[in-house]
């Protein structure tokens, strides 16, 4: 059955800003599927308000909308567009969640736009739970099928979940309907827990409606990748096995595909349990994933629950399989059959086939605890990793091992060197699940647990308990040889140990120890991803390092450059960077080079192996690198190798590399090292005139205070050498400093800056050929400087500067560029305080705003980057059109769309963090709102990030006596919208003697009234409130939890009630009200953007 | 300890550690793709006379239980694996299958390169191996030895693997047929999925003549999977069994020797299929089935037409999607059908299931 004819414009839905549980796994498919269905001849529009998006790039559509992904946007969208269908199945639950709510408020019915992918009734069965346990009763009835869910009873009040408790018994699930990533879901062991947890999930259900149902921790779980075609036809893609028993969040346990402790009479059972589900719920047009849970002493199997959707594990299965599960679910939406879609890889043989892999996989997820501290750490059903990385490796010990140090931290893979704690001790630990427990359980047997204490402690499967005990047998035998002979680094390697790990058993280097394989001819060999375990010739090279036999690694004729990406997705480094790499890679290709990405994130684009001439799903360590650059040069010149792109983890690989003799492009190491280093890039600025705030750097305390002491409060103090503005925070005062300076490490020196408050701060991104700079963007920030760049709104052009500060700021940016000895890119923030522009710091690399510069000014940055490090100037790239004939970023036309870029924090996944923002980076995604006027791209930048802003209600105000002369504008302004201004005393007073009418409201700390006056938590908390501006009293960043603003946030948080922080951000906020109530908010594609700028 | 070999006729050898028994064997070598069920594969009779390399990394993970194997002994010549469990991990096992494989004498070895093996064979075809666990001699003169073992073309091996005496399956529940299944390598499973249908199965032995089957007034007629090469069967049972008329229903071994009957020729592939995820197509519906495979021959004949057989008009009724070999054949008037894949799926997929349906139909409407 060929493509649909009768359809020619399609609607996609991406997945928005980058939140735990909804990452860039939907960029990837949401790209995947643009792509298939622009070659197939439709016209795509898409809408998505992460401007980090590869699939918001203009060339992946025909009309793309980055716009908020509400129903109220969407269906703007729709009225101007008029598409024939939407395709809702690619962009996670915020999609699906997006496409439901247009069809219930009878949008699509209106502008007759049909529902492909998955039709209503099928994303009703299985996303209700009570109508998906109908299903699997129904199959196992109906087909004698071994299906059976577990106990369970579904609620929509308090009072029906005590009641329910009662009938299942203690400990219980608790999981709300409708969410994503399992928010509000959780164990309750008692009727408290049971009170806070469904409280939780009642309110964060879209349709007040939690699920209670019997315990099934401990029991084994996996996860089957289903796909299915109009004409029934159905294929397995992939299994998956969590080692997590349940319990743990598929996305925050380490899995494993394919699932390798079943028999294939309980595999068979699971297969056929989830084929008649699929056919049941009537997904017919694409992929779901359904989940199962396998008591390991009766085999009694539950099924779970099903996404009848393209979701984070359809991303893993589908780079774990070569499968690529979005791209064939676009093209069954619009009508193929499985049998005629062909296998990319084999290109031969079809897609109606299930991969088969004589390799193992390993998924393990990567945390950001230590960005929030007070947050609870235990692993739950409540999704908190806010990445992971993956890895490939002929056995299960070797993918391991290459999993484990693809996380990149300190402490993540398998340590035999230094002190270990009492065995009890760990084993105690290893009860709880938590980041890292695999390590905790193998210092467990290295401090002698045994295996069946090990299963006592965590449920974990024997069997993978064991390849733990054979790799500390190993890693024994290998401290005790006397020595390092080849069959004992052979034996090491086998089980992937990393040359570091032979280094530290043996205590020898780890130089020493490449030294000596590499000697002993010892290297690892590269093995194609080819969906067949070796039964038919693989055509696409996706490749994968092993110790094993022989090299699959393709000769290459053109000139090899690689790109190295950035590796799991953290705090501070996201999808932005795989962006920049993704660019990369799509333009030098097209320049004539052959591109080689390598990198080992399962949710990125770069890992398509799609996106590259050649793709290597590698750990980003210096062995890893070297191998895979050694094994490129035995097939060819590899002339480049690109670190500029990828954020931190290639920048740290630069001078080894270097070193090495790999031809390292662009900035040179040495370059980067200046921009680095403190003294030396002191000096660069002193050469080009630039201030910089007084600095000092401290050692003691009280070095530490004779620096504040000359400079003068407030001072900003960090580590030196931090990432994403970790351990940093603004001091007002001597006792706090003594502090601060008593908690950090000894011995690591202290950064000490003056803090320019009320300054406005400014980052610039610039691409430099050494002789001549492009001016990428100049942005100011809304917020005012403190806030981590990371973490602040902030609008391009700037709305508050003028045309000669841009001329500064363009000279000392190229000051800086020709002093650091930039080739590529530069990021450098500036603050502008009484008129004197300060240099805060300069990064000579792609920055997180390469993308949002890139789509708000219609430049490609990071593409022209790429070419320049590669040789090209500024001068042949304006000649081709790449970059403007003349002008560039700092010259934008007066009646520029503003753009404004809004950071997208994680506080609802961390109950008791406060969310006061500082200089430590915590976002984990963004989004962007345009419009002709400022104040509507910010409200729609709020509309993207947090929901919408209101119209009318009631407004709470309370501020920091800093803020409260520049408060009082904005609020008049709410006040004459016709919100009702409620206050705290101090701010109702201010307000008042301005002719404000505030109301006052009890403090927290002033308790209940002597009339029962509620407080203003308990009226946030009653729903009473619809917009909350709180700015943090005292010191910032260290706020505890006694302070009354912390109470006010997190009940904010908990009701999901706009909260604004800043008297800047209240500023933003009003204007972006005034102007929805005026009316008239419009959607405007980039292309049309685009037209206006560059013609 | 990695002292043992792994010789090819071609003289490549892979080194190893020996699994299972100790000592010295030869087959012909092919490789297995399934990521599941060594337990019913090692157990599968047409695996007689082949050692059996997996690709999947790990096995021996689940162990060995009493349930699933598919015939009362292992009957691979060898096994090849990479990463030898060293526990067992199941609810239902009750052995090691490092112990299973040295109780039944089987000899394996456990080495790196399978998937150079499984690259090596897929270029240059399926040939003949030795394992060896502890050589005395030269790689040369192995390989001279492997060379001067029996090749499977032309080996006519069913009557080595097939019951000696006819025994009966009971039909699960209500008897509604009765069924002469002639085995020429059959699985437990076969019998078991047309008992649960209410068929009597009477398994009689590869030599069966046309009286042994009419002896049991069958409703239908089964030939079973089965090793060696179908050029060198003797197919006149079969072909009186059509001549007469009776609904007769063929897997694997089965199918080939229904081609025969029908007059086509079978021909060795270069390396076989033998994995639980082929791609089927049924040509009457369009379907697609993933389907379990085991063969190293195949029919030849035309697809996409009808063509004329001894017993009226035949079509080609399945087709695999990788290779376009022909994986089913049928009358025209649906009286007798086979496939060359595994409907009774033990280890593999149950897509194919229905085609014990189909057979039970076919009876049913003669029996009318």
């Amino acid at each position: 059955m060929p493509k649909r004819e009768d359809i020619r414009s399609i609607l996609v839905i991406g997945s928005g800003p980058i939140v735990i549980g909804q990452a860039c796994e939907f960029d990837y498919s949401g790209t995947q599927a643009c792509r298939v269905l622009r070659a197939e001849g439709f016209r795509v529009i898409l809408v998505n308000s992460n401007p980090a998006t590869i699939m918001t790039d203009p060339e992946f559509a025909d009309a793309t909308y980055v716009e908020p992904i509400t129903p109220e946007f969407v269906e703007k969208i729709i009225a101007k567009e008029r598409p024939d269908a939407l395709l809702p199945t690619l962009g996670g639950q915020t999609a699906l969640n997006t496409a439901v709510a247009l069809h219930e408020a009878g949008v699509l019915e209106r502008y007759d736009v049909e529902l492909i992918g998955a039709d209503f009734d099928a994303i009703q069965a299985g996303e209700n739970r009570e109508r998906f346990k109908e299903i699997v009763a129904k199959v196992a009835r109906e087909q004698g099928l071994n299906a059976e869910s577990a106990r369970s009873v579904v609620c929509h009040t308090m009072d029906e979940c005590v009641a329910a408790a009662g009938e299942l018994g203690y400990p219980l699930v608790v999981r709300p309907s409708f969410t994503m990533g399992g928010v509000g879901s959780g164990f309750a062991y008692d009727e408290d827990d049971l009170r806070r947890i469904a409280g939780a999930g009642l309110d964060a259900s879209p349709t007040t409606e939690v699920l209670l149902e019997e315990s099934i921790l401990g029991w084994k779980e996996y996860e089957l990748e289903v796909m299915r075609d109009k004409a029934d036809n159905v294929v397995i893609v992939c299994s998956i096995e969590n080692i997590d028993p349940m319990g743990v969040h598929t996305g925050d346990s380490v899995t494993v595909a394919p699932a390798l402790t079943l028999t294939d009479r309980e595999y068979q059972n699971m297969r056929d349990v989830a084929i008649a589900v699929i056919r049941e719920v009537g997904v017919d047009t694409g992929g779901c994933n359904i989940q199962f849970a396998v008591n390991p002493s009766s085999g009694r199997m539950i099924v779970i629950e099903m996404n009848p959707r393209v979701s984070r594990s359809s991303a893993l299965a589908s780079k774990a399989t070569g499968f690529p599960i979005a791209k064939i679910a676009a093209k069954l939406a619009i009508g193929y059959t499985l049998d005629e879609i062909p296998n990319d890889i084999t290109k031969e043989t079809p897609a109606s086939f299930e991969p088969t892999l004589d390799y193992i996989v390993v998924k393990v997820p990567r945390f950001a605890f230590e960005k929030f501290r007070g947050a609870d750490q235990t692993l739950t059903t409540h999704m908190k990793s806010v990445g992971e990385a993956m890895a490939i490796g002929r056995s299960f010990p070797e993918a391991l091992q290459k999993a484990l140090r693809s996380l990149e931290k300190k402490g993540s893979s398998f340590s035999w060197a230094g002190h270990v704690a009492p065995k009890q001790e760990l084993l105690d630990d290893c009860r709880t699940p938590h980041d890292g427990r695999l390590r905790t359980m193998q210092q467990a047997i290295r401090a002698g647990a045994t295996a069946e204490e090990l299963f006592d402690s965590t449920n974990i499967d024997p069997w993978f308990i064991d390849q733990l005990m054979l790799l500390d047998e190993e890693a024994r035998a290998l401290g005790e040889a006397p020595e390092l002979t080849r069959e004992a680094l052979e034996r090491a390697k086998h089980l992937g140990f990393s040359d570091a790990q032979i280094g530290e058993i043996r205590s020898m280097d780890e130089t020493r120890v490449r030294d000596l394989r590499h000697a002993l001819g010892l290297r690892p060999v590269y093995n194609t991803v080819d969906t067949c375990a070796a039964e038919f010739a693989a055509k696409t090279p996706y490749l994968y390092s092993t110790y094993d036999e022989e090299s699959e690694v393709p000769h290459g004729d053109r000139p090899k450059v690689l790109i190295l990406g950035s590796g799991p997705n953290r705090i501070g480094q996201g999808i932005e960077f795989d962006y920049a790499c993704v660019h990369a890679s799509f333009e030098l290709s097209r320049a004539g080079f052959e591109t080689v990405m390598v990198n080992c994130n399962p949710e990125t684009v770069s890992t398509d192996y799609d996106t590259s001439d050649r793709l290597y799903f590698e750990p980003l360590t210096l062995e890893d690198v070297l191998e895979v650059v050694h094994a490129e040069q035995q097939t060819g010149p590899v002339v480049g190798v690109i670190v500029q792109l990828g954020g931190q983890t290639p920048l740290g690989l630069a001078q080894a590399l270097k070193d090495a003799g790999v031809p390292v492009v662009g900035t040179s190491p040495e370059s980067i090292h200046l921009a680095e280093e403190r003294g030396a890039f002191g000096r660069v600025l002193a050469e080009a005139g630039l201030p910089a705030p007084k600095h000092g750097t401290a050692l003691t305390v009280a070095e530490a205070l004779a620096i504040a002491d000359e400079i003068g409060y407030p001072v900003l103090v960090r580590p030196s050498y931090v990432l994403g503005g970790a351990g940093m925070a603004i001091v007002y005062d001597d006792e706090t400093l003594t502090t601060y300076m008593a908690a950090q490490e000894g011995g690591h020196p202290v950064l000490v800056d003056k803090f320019l408050d009320e300054a406005i701060e400014i980052d610039v991104d610039a691409l430099f050929d050494g002789e001549e700079l492009y001016l990428g963007g100049v942005m100011e920030h809304i917020e005012e400087a403190g806030i981590h760049s990371g973490d602040s709104a902030c609008a391009l052009p700037p709305i508050t500067l003028g045309g000669n500060d841009i001329k500064r700021i363009r000279a000392a940016t190229e000051g800086i560029a020709r002093g650091v000895g930039v080739r590529g890119l530069l990021n450098v923030q500036y603050a502008m305080a009484a008129g004197v522009l300060y240099v805060l710091e300069a990064n000579p690399r792609a920055s997180r705003t390469v993308p949002f510069v890139s789509k708000a000014t219609a430049v490609p940055l990071a593409k022209a980057a790429a070419r320049v490090m590669m040789g090209a100037t500024v001068a042949e790239l304006r000649a081709e059109g790449m970059l403007p004939a003349t002008g560039d970023g700092g010259t934008l036309p007066l009646d520029a769309s503003i753009a404004v870029k809004e950071a997208v924090l994680p506080f609802n996944r961390f109950r008791g963090v406060d969310i006061v923002l500082g200089p430590e980076m915590r976002s984990t995604g963004e989004v962007m709102g345009i419009d002709e006027f400022f104040g509507i791209a910010y409200a729609k930048s709020q509309a993207g990030a947090y929901g919408e802003l209101p119209t009318k209600g009631r407004a709470f105000v309370s501020v920091a006596n800093r803020d409260k002369r520049s408060m009082i504008f904005p609020v008049r302004a709410l006040a004459d919208l016709g919100f009702e201004i409620l206050a705290t005393e101090g701010t109702a007073e201010v307000l008042r003697r301005n002719g404000v009418h505030a109301k006052i409201v009890r403090k927290q700390s002033e308790g209940t009234g002597p009339d029962g006056e509620p407080t203003i938590v308990q009226r946030i908390l009653d729903g009473e409130v619809d917009l909350i501006v709180n700015t943090p009293f005292g010191s910032p960043g260290q706020s505890g939890p006694r302070l009354d603003g912390y109470d006010i946030r997190t009940a904010a948080v908990l009701r999901g009630i706009p909260c604004i922080t800043t008297v800047q951000g209240l500023a933003a906020a009003a204007a972006g009200i005034q102007a929805i109530v005026r009316g008239d908010v419009g959607v405007r594609s980039l292309q049309e953007h685009a037209r206006a700028l560059r013609g | 300890m990695s002292n043992a070999v792994l010789v090819l006729e071609d003289g490549r050898v892979f080194h190893g550690i020996p699994y299972g028994a100790e000592g010295e064997t030869f087959g012909e070598m092919v490789f297995n793709t399934g990521m599941t069920g060594y337990q019913e594969t090692l157990t599968d009779p047409s695996y007689h006379r082949q050692i059996v390399a997996m690709t999947a990394p790990h096995i021996g993970n689940t162990g060995v239980n009493d349930e699933d194997p598919e015939s009362s002994k292992v009957w691979v010549a060898g096994y090849v694996v990479r990463e030898p469990s060293r526990v067992v991990s199941n609810w239902r096992a009750n052995r090691s299958l490092d112990d299973y494989l040295k109780e039944q004498g089987v000899v394996g070895i456990a080495i790196t390169g399978t998937r150079a093996l499984t690259r090596h064979l897929r270029e240059r075809g399926a040939m003949r191996a030795g394992i060896f666990t502890a050589p005395s001699e030269p790689v040369e003169a192995l390989v001279e030895r492997v060379r001067r073992s029996p090749a499977m073309e032309g080996a006519d091996l069913a009557a080595e693997v097939a019951t000696r005496e006819p025994y009966v399956v009971p039909a699960i529940g209500e008897k509604r047929f009765t069924v002469a299944a002639v085995d020429l390598g059959i699985k437990g499973m076969t019998p078991h999925r047309m008992a649960e249908r209410g068929c009597e199965v009477h398994v009689l032995p590869a030599t069966a003549s046309f009286e042994d089957v009419m002896a049991v007034a069958p409703d239908g007629v089964f030939f079973s999977n089965g090793p060696g090469d179908p050029a060198t069967a003797d197919v006149t049972t079969l072909r009186e069994v059509l001549g007469a008329g009776i609904p007769f229903f063929g897997i694997c071994f089965g199918n080939q020797l229904f081609g025969r009957a029908l007059g086509l020729p079978t021909y060795k592939l270069r390396y076989g299929h033998r994995g639980v995820n082929q791609p089927v197509q049924d040509v009457r519906t369009g379907k697609v089935e993933i389907s379990a495979h085991n063969h190293g021959f195949a029919v030849q004949a035309p697809l996409g037409e009808p063509f004329d057989t001894p017993y009226g008009r035949a079509e080609v009724s399945h087709v695999n999607l990788n290779d376009q070999c022909v994986e089913g054949l049928r009358l025209l008037d649906g009286r007798a059908f086979s496939v060359q894949y595994h409907p009774e799926a033990a280890a593999g997929p149950h897509d194919a299931a229905y085609l014990f349906d189909e057979f039970c139909e076919v009876m049913s409407r003669a029996q009318a």
